[in-house]
């Protein structure tokens, strides 16, 4: 245990928008080669915890601190947090009419290569080395050309999320809900690709409110988040637990 | 160069066109009159049949009133306060470009538009005019091998009075509106162009026009006539020094296409706008027309408007030819304190005409940006269809967007399109951006190009990525 790299410690945060507290003081650490799971009812806090993770502006640290491989990345833009490897995958991907996939893909990998020193890609680079890709997700090239998002299907929105994982090559990811609103078929896809791009030096943050998808990816933690707060910690078990009881058995126990 | 690099390259850089060439030139008095007018025909050597037209159009001015319905908002313009002719000094016609004032051939090459044989583009030819005098033409001799005539209108007058006395004011007559009739009278220079019958022109056709002075007014004239089965591809670009005071513009582009012919004319309007508080800035009023006289002809108005403080202009098509097509692609972009009031009017006459209008207005900062346009299918244009698609984006909370789409139908049959929308760069889409490592600027330039597809996608290749890199410049710190 001592020898694996921590990735993200979460140490007493507490944050909201203006006016309103969400988070109560969340505590989490995460290392390399670890799947997490964050489970909870609607409001309980989760997503906003991702998105404060990734920099959204309309939130605010109110006390507490965030922690990316022992840094603080309270200052960071939600750019630098992607250059230096954290990735939020959204619930609901935003449409962009206009700018085409392919485009705002390019842009973006070329940001985190050129964080990592790496050459940057030209139009062409790219377009070959995206193929390999493409696969991993079961796209069509022809995703590519579209605006971004835009007239997607759900199950496209969310691929095309973890096609940007894949081109990314974060250290950690975050993925808000990424199984919902998929069909059964969608759902093997994205969790394969989710699976293929976890390695032994990158961690994975699953949100999720459904069983479903810990049977395709197993959590080695699962978190249970209530009033912005993680009430409960447990392995796979706990899940399972949580699909048959339902979240009152551990309301309970908080009390 | 990277794409990161060079977005931060082009936001240093704000308006790189706002230097002041020293140079000497012949100014006549300011203000306007009978007597300034005679002295700017006498300067050209203009035959009678051209001063009386502007003597007329003169008259007819004094007592026509600025128009106000764009509520714009400007000060009274002090029409006596202006000089309305100046000219670089010793510029009597020039037989080749060694004569030319190397300063203003320096100017040019500062602007990106070389003039001299080495460093000219290799497929587009020039007309360079400067403050109220076109100083160079590139190409001519090997355009007239083709039979096209491409020369300032001084020029022309002077070589083909017949064809200015047949076409000059057809399109847009002297008492058309208030500065269409300023205009008239006191033109200075602009640019000529004849496609005759049967000839493609093998270049892209350019004017360049470039402001110089501060306290003159630049009234240029631009006529192309694209005779039978002839096309033309004509651009024009403009740029202006920075002063703190305001410079008016007030130019006529008349463009006339017999049958089976077709105009492509694009502009890049990028005069200054005006400092962040709305001081100094080009007041760009400007009538342009295009007749498709033939049958089966075609004119198409491409325009990227993103300089001036006030833009008043309504690029438009009288599609009286059978058969003919009227098109208007627009994208303007306003920030600060920029006001853009444009759009076009399509004047469906003959039959089964059509006409297609895409305009897409951005307004960042403190600006104000309206699609105003016409679309009008008379009583004998039978089969006539037209298609308009007005876009406006908002960028910040200050920003004005407001589109008058006029239709007016004297036929039951006409099929008539009209679609609108609204949109605002919202802060999760910049967000989404972001978080793939995107920063804010080059988040809201690649909307902002997103948002300008179509319209680009219609410019000449030469012109496209310049006006996209135009974007990006004025769109300096409308985020954050």
């Amino acid at each position: 245990m001592s020898s694996k790299q921590i990735i993200l410690e979460v140490k007493d945060l507490v944050a909201g928008i203006p006016g309103e507290r969400i988070l109560n003081g969340v505590n989490l650490k995460i290392y390399e080669n670890e799947i997490h799971a964050i489970m909870g009812r609607n409001g309980s806090g989760k997503s906003t915890l991702s998105k404060i993770i990734a920099g959204h502006p309309s939130y605010e640290i109110i006390s507490g601190k965030i922690l990316f491989r022992n840094i603080d990345i309270n200052s960071l833009e939600p750019e630098e947090r992607s250059q230096k490897g954290i990735f939020l995958g959204f619930q609901y991907p935003i449409e962009i009419g206009g700018v085409r996939n392919i485009d705002f893909l390019r842009v973006s990998v070329n940001a985190r290569r050129k964080e990592l020193n790496q050459a940057e890609l030209d139009s062409f680079e790219f377009e070959e080395w995206i193929e390999e890709k493409l696969d991993i997700v079961k796209m069509e090239k022809n995703f590519l050309d579209r605006g971004v998002n835009e007239g997607f299907s759900g199950g496209e929105k969310k691929r095309n999320e973890i096609l940007q994982m894949a081109l990314l090559e974060p250290i950690i990811s975050i993925l808000d809900e990424t199984d919902s609103g998929l069909d059964i078929d969608s759902l093997r896809i994205v969790a394969k690709g989710i699976k293929t791009l976890h390695s032994n030096k990158t961690a994975t943050i699953l949100i999720t409110h459904y069983q479903r998808l810990l049977n395709e990816i197993k959590p080695d933690y699962v978190h249970v988040m209530k009033d912005g707060k993680i009430i409960k910690t447990g392995n796979k078990e706990l899940a399972i637990q949580l699909e048959e009881s339902g979240y009152e058995m551990l309301e309970t126990i908080n009390k | 160069m990277t794409q990161n690099s060079a977005v931060s390259q082009i936001l240093e850089k704000s308006y790189e066109y706002g230097f002041l060439t020293e140079i000497e030139s012949e100014k006549i008095p300011k203000g306007i009159n009978e007597s300034v007018i005679k002295l700017i025909s006498a300067k050209k050597k203009e035959p009678k049949f051209l001063l009386d037209f502007r003597l007329k159009a003169y008259s007819k001015w004094k007592n026509m009133k600025e128009p106000k319905w764009a509520d714009l908002g400007y000060p009274d313009i002090n029409y006596q306060d202006i000089i309305y002719y100046s000219a670089p000094k010793d510029i009597d016609k020039k037989n080749s470009l060694d004569e030319v004032d190397p300063e203003i051939l320096k100017t040019f090459d500062k602007l990106g538009i070389p003039l001299n044989e080495q460093k000219r583009l290799s497929n587009v030819a020039v007309d360079a005019v400067f403050d109220s005098v076109s100083v160079a033409t590139t190409f001519k001799e090997k355009l007239a091998e083709d039979g096209v005539i491409f020369c300032s209108i001084s020029e022309a007058v002077q070589k083909y009075p017949e064809i200015i006395k047949k076409y000059l004011g057809k399109v847009v007559p002297i008492n058309d509106n208030f500065f269409a009739a300023l205009n008239s009278a006191v033109f200075s220079d602009g640019s000529f162009v004849l496609i005759p019958k049967g000839v493609t022109c093998p270049m892209e056709l350019s004017s360049y026009f470039r402001i110089n002075s501060g306290d003159t007014g630049q009234f240029e004239r631009t006529l192309i006539i694209a005779e039978e089965k002839s096309s033309v591809s004509y651009l024009e670009g403009c740029t202006a020094p920075m002063f703190d005071t305001n410079t008016l513009h007030a130019a006529v582009v008349e463009l006339i296409a017999l049958d089976d012919a077709s105009i492509k004319y694009s502009t890049v309007q990028n005069w200054y706008s005006g400092d962040k508080n709305g001081i100094g800035g080009i007041y760009n009023f400007v009538t342009k027309r295009g007749l498709c006289k033939g049958k089966r002809s075609k004119i198409s108005w491409s325009q990227v408007e993103t300089g001036s403080s006030i833009t008043w202009k309504y690029p438009s098509c009288i599609l009286k030819g059978d058969s003919s097509i009227g098109e208007f692609y627009s994208v303007a972009l306003t920030n600060n304190k920029q006001i853009a009031d444009t759009g076009t009017k399509m004047l469906h006459i003959g039959k089964n005409t059509k006409s297609t209008i895409i305009s897409k207005g951005i307004s960042a900062g403190h600006s104000k940006n309206s699609y105003r346009g016409l679309v009008h299918i008379g009583s004998e244009s039978s089969g006539a269809k037209n298609y308009s698609q007005c876009d406006s984006l908002l960028i910040g909370d200050n920003a004005e967007a407001n589109t008058y789409p006029y239709i007016h139908s004297q036929r039951m049959n006409a099929s008539i399109e009209h679609e609108a929308s609204t949109s605002k760069i919202s802060e999760d889409q910049l967000f989404y951006l972001k978080s793939r490592g995107i920063s804010s600027e080059e988040a809201v330039s690649m909307m902002v190009s997103g948002f300008c597809r179509d319209v680009f996608n219609k410019l000449p290749m030469e012109f496209a990525s310049e006006a996209d890199s135009l974007l990006e410049l004025k769109l300096e710190g409308t985020i954050g």
